[in-house]
């Protein structure tokens, strides 16, 4: 593996460790959100730019939106 | 004691996971042939340079036809699970102790602004997909996605004003029916199921690859109109939807 390759896999793994370390839900949708970027960035690396087209488009733009409006959900049934 | 089998468990798997993952080839080193002969030939056989993309609607579009209708399913349970029940009712959103600040100015014109450029950029991606990179999932959730950019751009109440229901419905069931009715025109007009039967073209062109083009936009309205509507109810729910005020009783003070 190249030098590049590793250093993605390298930042997707940081990337999920961060997500699982970040307390505050509303943080934890923003940093779900920059992690679907860093694994369709690694896609990318790995020479698939259909699949990091469609990992960017859901997971860094639908996932978050759908984790937001469901925390704000939520967050109102529970006062 | 629990938590002693749940990481003994888990180690356990992670052992049999690291021995499978060891087995597997090298990066980029395949053990079989399939690759390499579809790659050699997606361009004299189809006229496309884009493998996945003719593997995807061409070589094996039976699977993405069963995925359409995967996501066709998803949208109608999200429809369903998300449907106005008896005990709640819809109301504007008000400013409460949820939502303290209205939406800035500065959000509301970079939404604006955002939405037309991305929109262009997801009917490109869309349109070029058997050239680039890219094809109707991918255009069709970015179209979406922008699309939905009109909620931020405006007031929820203005954007439901325009009543978007009815049209993304008939988007939607466009999408999956077309996908179903160009692959029934295959087995009318040629030998077989999804069989590609327009005219292949040259490698390069816009109108190249026979059904692709026509495949990647079916796929894109299917896809950008779900996305559209699954969002729809997620922002209904979290803004309109409030538990319908209990009946008060005339004889009781109120509190």
């Amino acid at each position: 593996m190249t030098a590049l390759a590793t250093a993605s896999v390298v930042l997707v793994a940081a990337g999920a460790t961060a997500v699982v370390l970040t307390r505050d839900r509303l943080g934890q949708a923003i940093v779900l959100a920059f992690y679907g970027l860093l694994v369709g960035l690694m896609f990318l690396v790995f020479q698939a730019p259909d699949v990091a087209l469609s990992q960017i488009a859901v997971g860094a733009v639908v996932q978050p939106i759908l984790v937001l409006l469901a925390l704000d959900k939520l967050r109102r049934n529970r006062p | 004691m629990r938590r002693r089998v749940a990481i003994g468990a888990l180690a356990v798997i992670g052992a049999g996971l690291g021995w499978a993952l060891a087995g597997l080839p090298s990066l980029g080193h395949s053990a079989d042939r399939y690759h390499l002969d579809v790659v050699a030939r997606t361009v004299s056989l189809r006229q496309t340079a884009n493998a996945i993309a003719a593997v995807t609607f061409d070589f094996r579009g039976i699977d993405t036809l069963g995925e359409e209708f995967i996501l066709f399913a998803a949208v109608l349970g999200v429809a369903v699970v998300l449907r106005t029940l008896r005990r709640e009712q819809e109301e504007l959103p008000v400013e409460d102790r949820f939502r303290p600040t209205a939406t800035t100015e500065l959000v509301r014109a970079v939404a604006l602004l955002l939405m037309g450029p991305s929109v262009l950029v997801g009917l490109y991606v869309l349109a070029h997909g058997h050239l680039s990179p890219g094809g109707g999932f991918q255009g069709g959730v970015i179209v979406g996605s922008a699309l939905v950019l009109a909620y931020a751009a405006a007031e929820y109440a203005e954007v439901e004003a325009t009543h978007p229901g009815r049209r993304l419905e008939v988007a939607e069931a466009l999408g999956a029916g077309g996908f179903a009715v160009i692959a029934l025109l295959g087995l009318l007009i040629g030998h077989s199921l999804l069989e590609n039967f327009l005219p292949y073209g040259a490698n390069g062109e816009l109108l190249s690859a026979g059904t692709l083009p026509l495949l990647n936009v079916v796929v894109g309205l299917a896809v950008g109109a779900g996305t559209v509507g699954i969002l729809r109810g997620f922002f209904q729910q979290a803004l309109a939807l409030r538990e319908r005020d209990p009946p008060t009783d005339p004889e009781e003070p109120s509190p």
